[in-house]
């Protein structure tokens, strides 16, 4: 018993501290199993055959869709599950999605959203900026956006399934080093400035989403939050601009114990066998969407030779 | 009150609303978290080009508003201020808000006022931020409901977002 929870606490050490909750966050299957397997060894050292090793089906849902589709999982909030209006939900975001070409994106990526704006004097707007945030589930699925025009800083937010929305484009597809960039609002101006006639940089296809771990400079305090409390990896300067007494109220408040609150962890996160479930029923429609969205791309790239002499 | 005056007679080199008084230097510093609504005492950022204006922000003494004039007393978008500016009140449009925003509709980083007179028509020629598209919808309303011309603003604007 003592030697399991030691070897499991070793186990889950390295994989909580890469590891902060998030809303979506949930567990992965070879951590699970890793473990399993792992106490198994030191309880157990023959296994019965009455216990056989977890039945590990043909992984046909992509491992990373709850990263790239995160408003398809519910909320974990146990008191806000409700599976039937989950599901409907699902068959609406489904619907919408076949009306609206809704792009992969993260945290950290730039995007454009042209939106059908009734004040607008060409009837639509067009907003350029990086996401800075992305929050709640479902239909109700929400991202900010942020930019700096003409040394303003603005912000605004967009409901993902918003039927007023006209194209989502996503201009630089990349992540950042923390799960959501408010500190954006603390830092120099040019750290969020976007050109709004920015091309889009298109990725090879099959790569992965590349992390770009660029350290914003914060100017000097007064700050909107306490950013030093928050373990912010993209950021460059704070310790500049803190005195032992920010030091100390930072170190009282933080919770170190936290990551390995194994119950907390499950609170805030969907298990695994619920996501494989939700992914399996939206999995064949998203399938077909994306790669119609693949063709719709090759056919916008390629460009007809043009005769020469 | 959200502001306590520290008296150092070092000199700080911090520049954020320090101001020379009597050889002694008075640094104002907020005590309480920053209140992001347009109240009374709310301090707002010119953005027009107005001399009054103009000379008010570049003094670091911005125009702190004085009445809201609308039922509630926490002013919202396109809603018209009285601010005190250099010794003068002056009515302002507010034309950008840090407070959250309803989806779609852009949240600024300062509270931005355009100052105009009392028949509606703006100080300066020329507004150098972003204004919301929303407002040319609240100012028209706003002109019909209550005779003065608000929408004067909107054509000094030189850019909406």
């Amino acid at each position: 018993m003592n030697l399991s929870t030691r070897v499991m606490l070793n186990r889950l050490a390295p994989q909580c501290a890469y590891k902060r909750i998030v809303t979506f966050s949930t567990k992965t299957a070879e951590h699970a199993v890793e473990n399993q397997e792992e106490s198994k060894k030191g309880v157990a050292p023959a296994p019965t055959p009455s216990s056989p090793a977890p039945v590990t089906r043909k992984p046909i849902i992509p491992a990373n869709y709850r990263f790239v589709y995160p408003e398809f999982l519910p909320d974990p909030k146990v008191e806000w599950r409700n599976p039937i209006r989950e599901k409907l939900e699902r068959l609406d975001m489904l619907e919408r999605r076949k009306q609206i070409d809704l792009p992969e994106f993260y945290v950290g990526s730039v995007l454009a959203v042209t939106s059908s704006d009734p004040h607008a004097a060409g009837k639509t707007s067009r907003f350029v900026g990086i996401c800075i945030n992305r929050d709640r589930c479902g239909l109700r699925a929400r991202f900010v956006l942020r930019n700096v025009i003409d040394h303003q800083g603005m912000e605004v937010v967009y409901e993902l399934y918003d039927p007023t929305i006209q194209k989502v484009e996503v201009l630089r597809l990349e992540k950042r080093l923390d799960d959501s960039l408010f500190y954006l609002r603390d830092a120099l101006p040019e750290y969020s400035t976007f050109d709004e006639n920015m091309e889009a940089e298109p990725l090879e296809e099959g790569a992965s989403v590349p992390v770009n771990d660029i350290k914003v400079v914060l100017r000097p305090r007064p700050w909107l939050e306490r950013w030093e409390r928050q373990n912010l990896r993209g950021v460059a300067n704070i310790d500049e601009y803190l005195k032992d007494k920010h030091r100390l109220s930072a170190a009282k408040v933080q919770k170190p114990w936290e990551k390995y609150d194994m119950m907390k962890d499950y609170r805030s996160s969907i298990p695994e066998e619920e996501q494989t479930e939700i992914f399996a029923e939206v999995h064949t429609d998203l399938h077909t969407l994306e790669l119609q969205r693949k063709r719709n791309k090759r056919k916008r790239t390629f460009v007809k030779p043009k005769q020469l002499a | 009150m959200a502001l306590r005056i520290l008296k150092t007679l070092r000199p700080v080199a911090h520049p954020l609303a320090t101001t020379l008084a009597g050889g002694q230097r008075q640094e104002f510093i907020h005590t309480t978290p920053a209140c992001c609504e347009i109240r009374k005492l709310a301090r707002l950022r010119v953005v027009d080009n107005s001399d009054l204006g103009k000379r008010a922000m570049a003094e670091g003494r911005p125009p702190r508003c004085i009445h809201v004039y609308n039922k509630r007393g926490v002013g919202l978008i396109g809603d018209k201020v009285l601010v005190a500016i250099k010794g003068q009140m002056k009515k302002g449009i507010l034309v950008g808000l840090k407070q959250n925003q309803k989806p779609k509709q852009p949240k600024f980083d300062s509270n931005n006022l355009v100052l105009i007179d009392d028949n509606g028509s703006p100080l300066g020629t020329r507004i150098h931020v972003p204004i919301p598209t929303i407002l040319r919808t609240i100012l028209k309303e706003k002109t019909l409901a209550k005779g003065a011309d608000y929408t004067k603003v909107l054509a000094i604007a030189s850019r909406y977002v």
